[in-house]
């Protein structure tokens, strides 16, 4: 017998409770109403977000951090248009994300009612699925499958659109089914044949590379990337979305290649003979050119998802499985050949990379009376937390220096806007990473114009008291613009000043009820960090006033070879 | 430039021909002809495409990654059976008549509407017996022409489809 009180709203909450969800984060708006009164109720705690476009990177940030479903509430129309930045960024980055939003009353859809937008239309462009329920009744399998689709194969963003009298109709709760998906079957299993036939060609291979990327974080397979590289003695390079998938301090660690790539890592890639390539898709920020990228390389191409094999780059050995599953098997073969024989030693590869290593490192120059060089910062950042924090970034020049001078070394410890480009990611995502990860420091590097796309969500970490550190890297500048401007565009710098004074970013900082700090010379740094660390009951701003001139090197414009890596602006 | 043909099981749902569209227009594929209808499967929809080779591979994975797809089959050009529908109306005079509905009976066209000076004809076929038709009629003088997307399906199938809606998933 139907209880009158029990609704659709019910319903949801109940299903959320059943997949495991700890925490939501939303904006609460008019048709989304309902739900918001049986939250009140439920042990899932409510983050409330300041802006929906903050909501949804705090889900990206806690499930980047976890590996779990992030959960987003959000309200019809403008509540619903202001998540699509979220759900295509997490689309971008195989982030697993449910989104939750209102709708106005099935009878009104269609209508132009207030606050209606065609959501489930929008969402068909920018996430893995999307429902629209139509009845009560639905929410449990609904909820279930969306949590299955967002977690499972390629992880992804789910939307599930609630028409107002959905939420408040009478309904009951049953245990879900799958019963809904006749479609989707991911396959996790790489075919034998293929790995074995795979293991051969590295075991044969002189200048092998393993370009691994963010596949191999979503699937938790570093236990087994490492036990592949150290049994087939091949070295690793680290995309964006990759980093801390494998430790770089290990020896056969490169580092990023790509665009703004370690030349050794992207060099390596030119020059290999084969590409062990796992949980990648070929990103034209890696590849370059691409008709003349790796041109003497054969591909072994790892994925989840079969459409990225062969999208851009032919595959001679296709793989589709999930990376941890797929490194198992090839990890086995593997051990099985060492029984046999040593791993090859392919010694004058090795003295090759070592070359490049050595010849072109990373570098910058930090004048003892400064200007403070943001790639300075990030260093005595590292040095002085031990490299223990979960560090997370927005989009630019400060996102390249942190991925270049932090040296990650676990899993999950890098939370960026890799593929979609999201300016303002880094504090939203670090909210959400310290709920996820109470424990841990949990520090924002970002620009400075970054932070002004989405630092009231500062508001919601003192309000909701999740006590977050964010270094803002000021150069007045969109400085990834500017440094375009001036290597492309004759110097003409067009609409990328910001300036350094307004705002002033410890007022700010201290507005919204957070410490602020300001750093402009290279004597303070360490001071102010340490300063930073020991606050632990509120959020630190400290604003790191840097030299507007430093550029990112190297690098390859864009559409060029990866064969012409400048390391400087007299190369380009 | 060749074509190639699928032939898309997909879930009778709302919405599920638009996500087919949405992600044709996204990604950038040229989709020459599409059709949908029903099958003889409760729940289940049939889309035809007609699309350019080289696109086909990454269609075809693009296709099966919509959760709403159930079965993607590439069909075998020549080996498949194909059949478009076509509404044709040319100018005929009076003394015209017998002449073109001549010429209709050998394609198997069916006169659909008849005025002064035009006739209407409804035929289906192969995309090349319509072609030809038009060819033949093409001298009087096309007023309007409607066509659908073209259908198919396998010629014979060795193994017999069977959807599984409780198959395993993992």
């Amino acid at each position: 017998m139907r209880n009158n009180h029990f609704t659709g709203s019910h319903s949801l909450l109940r299903s959320l409770e059943h997949e495991g969800v700890e925490v939501v984060f939303g904006v609460p708006g008019g048709a989304i109403l309902p739900a918001y009164d049986p939250l009140l109720d439920s042990p899932i705690r409510h983050v409330l977000a300041r802006h929906e476009q903050g909501a949804g990177h705090m889900a990206e940030g806690y499930a980047m951090a976890t590996g779990r479903v992030g959960v987003v509430f959000a309200t019809s129309g403008p509540g619903a248009t202001n998540l699509i930045t979220p759900l295509q960024n997490a689309k971008m980055d195989s982030t697993p994300l449910v989104a939750i939003t209102g709708q106005v009353g099935t009878s009104a859809i269609g209508s132009d009612a207030f606050q209606e937008a065609h959501t489930t239309g929008l969402a068909m462009h920018c996430t893995k699925h999307s429902y629209l329920v139509t009845s009560a009744d639905e929410i449990p399998d609904i909820i279930h499958e969306a949590f299955h689709l967002a977690s499972t194969g390629r992880p992804g963003p789910v939307l599930v659109d609630f028409p107002k009298d959905v939420l408040n109709a009478v309904t009951e709760w049953r245990t879900p089914t799958l019963s809904g998906l006749p479609g989707y079957k991911p396959t996790r299993e790489g075919h034998p044949r293929q790995v074995k036939a795979a293991v051969e060609m590295i075991e044969a291979s002189s200048r092998p590379v393993l370009y691994v990327g963010g596949g191999v974080i979503r699937a938790g397979a570093t236990p087994e990337l490492v036990a592949l590289a150290e049994a087939a003695n091949v070295p690793v390079v680290t995309t964006l979305m990759g980093r801390g998938a494998f430790p770089d301090s290990h020896r056969l660690a490169l580092g990023m290649p790509g665009m703004h790539g370690v030349y050794a890592a992207t060099t390596a890639m030119q020059k290999a003979d084969l590409l062990i390539a796992i949980g990648v898709r070929f990103d034209d920020r890696v590849t370059g050119d691409v008709a003349s990228f790796a041109p003497g390389a054969k591909v072994i191409h790892v994925d989840v998802d079969p459409a990225e094999i062969g999208k851009v780059r032919r595959a001679d050995i296709p793989i589709v499985g999930d990376a941890r599953s797929v490194l198992t098997a090839m990890v086995e073969r593997v051990t099985e050949r060492r029984v046999e024989s040593p791993a090859p030693e392919r010694a004058d590869w090795f003295a090759q990379l070592r070359d490049w290593q050595e010849t072109h490192p990373l570098s910058y120059t930090q004048d003892p009376d400064g200007p403070i060089k943001a790639q300075y910062f990030i260093e005595r950042l590292h040095a002085i937390t031990g490299g223990d924090a979960v560090v997370t970034s927005g989009v630019g020049q400060h996102q390249m220096w942190a991925s270049h001078f932090w040296q990650f070394e676990k899993p999950l410890s890098w939370i960026n806007s890799g593929g979609l480009g999201t300016m303002g990611f880094a504090v939203p995502a670090a909210v959400g990473a310290k709920i996820a990860r109470p424990d841990e420091v949990v520090f924002a590097i970002d620009g400075d114009g970054c932070f002004q796309m989405t630092a009231q969500e500062l508001i919601t970490a003192t309000t909701e008291n999740i006590p977050i550190k964010v270094a803002v890297l000021n150069n007045g500048a969109y400085g990834m613009v500017q440094q375009w401007q001036k290597l492309f565009y004759d110097g003409r710098i067009s609409a990328s000043d910001l300036g350094t004074t307004v705002p002033d970013y410890p007022k700010l900082a201290e507005a919204m009820g957070c410490v602020g700090l300001r750093v402009t010379h290279p004597d303070e740094v360490d001071i102010a960090i340490e300063k930073a660390l020991s606050i632990e009951d509120r959020s630190v701003v400290i604003e790191v006033v840097i030299d507007p001139e430093e550029m990112v090197f190297p690098m390859v414009p864009a559409g060029g070879s990866n064969d012409h890596i400048a390391m400087g602006p007299e190369d380009l | 430039m060749t074509h190639h043909t699928l032939s898309v099981i997909v879930e009778d749902k709302p919405g599920v021909l638009a996500r087919v569209s949405a992600m044709c227009s996204n990604r950038g594929f040229n989709i020459h002809s599409l059709a949908v209808g029903p099958t003889h499967m409760a729940g289940r929809s049939h889309i035809t495409m007609v699309v350019d080779a080289p696109e086909v591979e990454q269609l075809k994975k693009q296709l099966h990654k919509l959760v709403n797809v159930i079965k993607v089959q590439e069909l075998d050009t020549g080996r498949a059976l194909e059949t478009e529908v076509m509404m044709v109306r040319v100018s005929c005079e009076p003394a015209q008549r017998g002449e073109l509905g001549g010429t209709a009976d050998l394609f198997g066209a069916r006169m659909v509407d008849l005025t002064s000076n035009t006739i209407a004809f409804e035929i289906s076929g192969t995309p090349r017996h319509l072609g030809d038709f038009l060819d033949q009629i093409r001298p009087y003088g096309i007023v309007d022409l409607v066509k659908s997307g073209r259908i198919a399906m396998k010629q014979r199938s060795e193994k017999p489809l069977t959807l599984t809606p409780t198959a395993s998933r993992t």
